[in-house]
């Protein structure tokens, strides 16, 4: 039976791990590829490293930053962020990144998922999604493609663009919900079930987690594949294996040997 | 000295990366002379089973892999490096390299909660002894992603299984090639202690 997976998000800005809420007032916070080692000791199931680095040369300076973290875990992880054609995605699976996560780019132009995944293949492209929540407006579901942290409205579905996205050939779909990232309060359960209920690929939720038992609710309410953690586990909080070891012990199906 | 076949399998450089952290030495080779001097090779992969197929042949080097095999170097394949394997692959309906016999299948689930493709961690259950997987305890995960899945004719050919909506194959050997469906190169410390016996194993 296949394992649910504790996935750590790294946001990193010119090699170095910073936390941002809602897209402002970043800080640094850790160093990349120390820290990638560590939750890789400690059980970590994959990883997610965003690019968010300003600057012109930010792209070489990613590619040394995964090329850094490839040679130091040994399990799978994505990189996203300024992702914006087929060369982006193969020189950053050239460095060593499995997978290809595109966001904004993929909003502008949808192609652009369809050409990476025929690239690099279904299984490792990856479409992140934004979502804000807006009842009561035009959109069916009630939930909203946002891009720039949720500055930007697009009128885009955001079940419908999941399903555009596996379409044109994801192999996984994060689901960020803007609503609750940066609380602390748990995910969004209802947005990702709904996204699990309308795609036929893995799931992996994101945004809102604190506690141990926001993991759980994604991972069984919500159906989740992987749960997404950042600063419960970047503070020192908690630590990825306590949250393995929290979902274990309440039935959950998480790695526990490694 | 380990030589890695470089066919444009995405892995390629997980593979070697993989090899330098356990200590080894690691050399890649397209050709059919880097192939017969190899002491052992891996034989990577990733994607689809007609692309993989078509670049060995473009290579040229699907008949010095094979006596590769015949001769007794050992010989490691990863997920489409063990789907080829097989005599045939329902991807693309692929003839493929024969070097075990059986076929690879697309997974057609029941289960309608269960998603193809199977990508995470999923438990191994060793099936038959074999000195690649000495050592695995009940439990231990490693990193799968794939749609199609490995069904070997025989079962004396199917070393481990997994568990997927029903039991399949996982990893496959005969002689001295030996393959998994799984990716070691992404499993954690099992998967490095997998590599780190096939760097010591001597294809029997």
């Amino acid at each position: 039976m296949l394992s649910k997976r504790v996935v750590s998000c790294f946001d990193v800005r010119d090699g170095k791990l910073v936390k941002s809420v809602k897209f402002v007032n970043t800080k640094e916070i850790g160093e990349v590829v120390g820290r990638a080692r560590q939750y890789y000791e400690d059980g970590l199931d994959e990883l997610v490293m965003y690019d968010i680095t300003a600057s012109s040369d930010h792209r070489d300076i990613m590619l040394e930053t995964v090329e850094a973290v490839a040679s130091e875990i040994f399990i799978p992880f994505s990189v996203g962020g300024g992702i914006r054609s087929v060369e982006d995605a193969t020189d950053l699976r050239w460095a060593g990144a499995e997978k290809i996560n595109v966001n904004t780019a993929a909003v502008d132009r949808p192609e652009l998922i369809s050409e990476i995944s025929h690239a690099v293949g279904a299984q490792s492209t990856i479409l992140s999604i934004d979502v804000l929540r807006v009842p009561g407006g035009p959109l069916p579901s009630g939930f909203e493609i946002v891009t720039h942290g949720g500055r930007t409205h697009t009128g885009i579905d955001a079940i419908e663009w999941a399903r555009e996205g596996e379409r044109r050939g994801a192999g996984e779909i994060v689901v960020n919900s803007i609503d609750a990232d940066g609380t602390c309060d748990g995910y969004d359960v209802e947005l990702t079930r709904t996204v699990v209920d309308a795609v036929g690929i893995p799931v992996i939720a994101s945004g809102g987690a604190g506690k141990p038992e926001h993991l759980y609710d994604v991972l069984t309410e919500g159906g989740a594949d992987a749960a997404l953690v950042a600063s419960m586990v970047h503070y020192g909080e908690y630590t990825v294996s306590e949250l393995k070891q929290y979902l274990h012990e309440r039935g959950v199906k998480v790695r526990m040997h490694y | 000295m380990i030589t890695i076949l470089d066919y444009g399998a995405g892995n390629l450089r997980s593979v070697q990366r993989a090899c330098r952290a356990i200590g080894q030495e690691e050399c890649v080779v397209r050709d059919v002379d880097g192939l017969r001097s190899a002491e052992r090779i891996i034989f990577p992969g990733i994607g689809a089973a007609r692309s993989a197929m078509d670049t060995l042949e473009e290579l040229g080097v699907i008949p010095a892999l094979i006596e590769c095999v015949e001769q007794g170097t050992p010989c490691l394949g990863i997920c489409i490096g063990a789907q080829v394997a097989l005599d045939r692959s329902e991807e693309g309906d692929t003839p493929c390299l024969g070097l075990i016999p059986g076929t690879t299948r697309l997974f057609q689930l029941d289960d309608p909660t269960l998603k193809v493709p199977h990508i995470g961690w999923n438990e191994v259950r060793v099936t038959q002894p074999h000195p690649l997987l000495d050592g695995l305890d009940p439990g231990d995960e490693f990193y799968f992603v794939h749609s199609y899945y490995l069904d070997p004719d025989s079962p004396e050919h199917s070393y481990a299984v997994s568990d997927y909506g029903g039991e399949f194959t996982c990893a496959v050997g005969r002689g001295s090639f030996f393959a998994t469906q799984f990716h070691p190169e992404k499993s954690g410390r099992f998967g490095l202690e997998l590599l780190s016996r096939f760097a010591q194993w001597n294809g029997k």
